[in-house]
């Protein structure tokens, strides 16, 4: 294809991506490193009989002027990366200065929002990815065995869960284990304890945030080795049969190598997926006990007065995580395409 | 089952049929049990007293005689006007979809069609793009739109979740034109059309079944987007999922938490229709993804 036709051909995309993804990334680059006006404070000397006083009040035209010439705000460089609900930098310094202990200084970092959100992030990403990989293998080995008529309505069922929009599909499975739920009340009679609720208790919170995700992804997972399962040379599980192998090395050293690209096509789209969670955590009402990255950044927009520069540098950070997180399939890929080249 | 290394002792076929029916039920109770529970009342719903009362209804029985309720219902489309944020909804599913796969097509094809090696950084980046939470392109959208008041309004949000869906879009048209043989267009460009003419006379007559599996992923995606369209839209344009959400934060209060539960159930009928008709296209546009990528 000639050069121009492929132009001419990419053009509306390439425009879309541009304007909306291309754009915003640099606008959120820039909307970090600014914040907004302080307002202008002007001092009033009101002298009465008893002498006089100084007065400080805002000016609202003033500051409304300013603001309103510069809506990006003041630039400030990398400090808001640097203040208390970022990185935190001084806090985490004076933190492991004063501390003597690692567990300690951990506690003490726990406490900062930022890391907060990351500690879920990263907990909810590498528990939940390779929970959804195992359990999305043992449902496709099971399914495969039973009989092709019930194959349809169970793979049917299997996806609910998946196309349902997570922000549904959490309230859907809250209601159920809200203290007054049929789960949670089955919890509470199986614990005997009956004031045991998921929203007192931060671990439990995360467990069921954890549930959830795995209830969320494992269909996903499910269908790709379900499929995978569809294409395994018969003739290699008869060999292996013959050598001596049980079912259980049969899965081991036949199944899973044949599956192999596929599971780490489901663990990358499950890292990319997870990396982002936010619709649990609004659905199950979870912000006091579990937060994310993403729910920072909704958190910071939604308010009333929306803390844009907030909110981009926790995006900045955000897309650099998913940028580390992605780095070894990029260097696959390049190495892949140079080999080919 | 013809093989012999894949036949089974019972007992492990037993093992695996129960497992399978443990699955169904994880995966569908929920659903079964919320949309019973849509029809009693709260007290029903979340009974303290005894779990049974949501299967029985007794509470139900007693304030309105019967026991199913439409009151949850009621209260959200009647009361609440749910029905103005299922317009908004179907209004921004249909021409998100439509536009994403107008200019997917397009791209797709090209990208298909071309051996330069721009195509695959253009594919990389596409890639990466699709990586990024959206919600973290949000902060970004924010002043722009305030500054030119494109900010609140359904069109706005309709081009942001095209542009959004494109990186997507673009990876499976590209794997499904690929899969169509290059010698088709190459013909009929021998026998004199512009590209622009093979691709119109030649490879939209047989794209169809790849175009609509896309269709069905940018559908889901618009339909069941909610960080950017509640971001984006103003109280008086917002889609299903922030109305839902909204819910939650004025009816905890009020006691009124069934028309939240009527809105989920409602919500999701859609997508259970959609999933019974294209059951086949959504599990062959997984995979599809899985093989090619």
């Amino acid at each position: 294809m000639r050069h121009s036709t492929f132009f001419w051909f990419f053009l509306p995309t390439g425009l879309a991506m541009i304007l909306f993804i291309a754009m915003p990334i640099v606008s959120v680059v820039t909307q970090s490193l600014f914040t907004p006006h302080e307002a202008v404070l002007i001092s009033v000397e009101n002298c009465g009989p008893f002498g006089c006083t100084q007065e400080t009040t805002i000016d609202q035209d003033a500051t409304a002027a300013i603001r309103d010439a510069e809506p990006l705000g003041r630039f400030v460089g990398l400090q808001i990366y640097a203040d208390r609900g970022h990185i935190a930098v001084s806090e985490v310094t004076e933190a492991w200065q004063t501390t003597d202990s690692l567990g300690a200084f951990f506690n003490r970092l726990a406490n900062l929002p930022f890391y907060r959100a990351m500690a879920f992030t990263l907990v909810f990403v590498f528990v939940v990815t390779p929970m959804v990989i195992a359990s999305g293998l043992v449902i496709a080995l099971a399914v495969n065995t039973v009989t092709a008529r019930l194959k349809g309505i169970v793979i049917f069922f299997s996806l609910l869960p998946f196309v349902i929009n997570p922000l549904i599909g959490s309230l859907v499975l809250f209601w159920m284990i809200d203290s007054r739920g049929i789960l949670g009340n089955a919890i509470q009679w199986m614990a005997a304890d009956p004031t045991l609720s998921l929203k007192a208790s931060t671990g439990l919170m995360w467990i069921s945030l954890i549930i959830y995700g795995i209830w969320h992804a494992s269909p996903f997972a499910f269908v790709i080795f379900y499929a995978g399962l569809q294409t395994l040379p018969t003739d290699q599980l008869e060999a292996a049969q013959i050598d001596g192998a049980t079912r259980l090395q049969r899965v081991r050293y036949v199944i899973v190598p044949h599956l192999m690209p596929l599971m780490t096509f489901v663990a990358l789209m499950q890292l990319m997926d997870n990396f982002r969670i936010f619709e649990p955590i609004i659905g199950f009402s979870a912000e006091a006990h579990a937060r994310s990255l993403s729910w920072a950044i909704f958190n910071d927009l939604a308010g009333e007065t929306r803390q844009l520069s907030s909110a981009a540098a926790t995006s900045v950070i955000t897309i650099i995580g998913v940028a580390i997180l992605l780095s070894p399939v990029l260097v696959r890929t390049w190495r892949d395409f140079k080999g080919k080249a | 089952m013809a093989s012999k290394a894949q036949s089974m002792p019972r007992s492990l076929r037993i093992a695996s049929a129960a497992f399978v029916i443990i699955w169904l039920i994880v995966a569908a109770f929920p659903f079964i049990w919320t949309f019973w529970g849509s029809f009693k009342v709260e007290i029903d719903f979340f009974s303290i007293a005894d779990w049974t009362n949501a299967l029985t209804g007794e509470r139900t029985t007693e304030t309105y005689g019967s026991a199913f309720t439409g009151a949850g219902y009621n209260g959200a489309w009647v009361e609440e006007g749910f029905m103005s944020n299922v317009i908004n909804t179907f209004i921004v599913c249909f021409f998100v979809v439509c536009t994403s796969l107008t200019i997917g097509t397009l791209g797709g094809y090209a990208l298909s069609r071309s051996s330069h090696n721009y195509t695959f950084w253009l594919l990389i980046t596409a890639l990466i793009f699709r990586a990024m939470p959206p919600i973290t392109l949000v902060a970004g959208y924010m002043l722009p739109f305030f500054e030119w008041n494109l900010w609140g309004i359904l069109p706005t949000t309709i081009i942001v979740l095209v542009a959004i869906n494109q990186p997507f879009t673009l990876w499976m048209l590209h794997s499904f034109f690929k899969n169509i043989p290059q010698e088709l267009d190459e013909s009929a460009k021998v026998d004199g059309c512009t590209q622009f003419q093979a691709f119109r006379r030649v490879i939209i007559p047989v794209m169809w079944p790849g175009v609509i599996t896309t269709g069905l992923f940018s559908f889901l995606l618009a339909y069941n987007d909610f960080a950017v369209s509640s971001m984006l839209l103003s109280e008086s344009n917002r889609t299903m999922m922030p109305q839902v959400a909204a819910f939650l934060g004025t009816t905890y209060t009020e006691g009124n938490i069934m028309f939240a539960v009527a809105a989920v159930v409602s919500s999701t009928v859609p997508l259970f229709i959609l999933v019974m008709i294209f059951q086949r296209q959504i599990v062959s546009g997984l995979t599809a993804g899985a093989v090619k990528g």
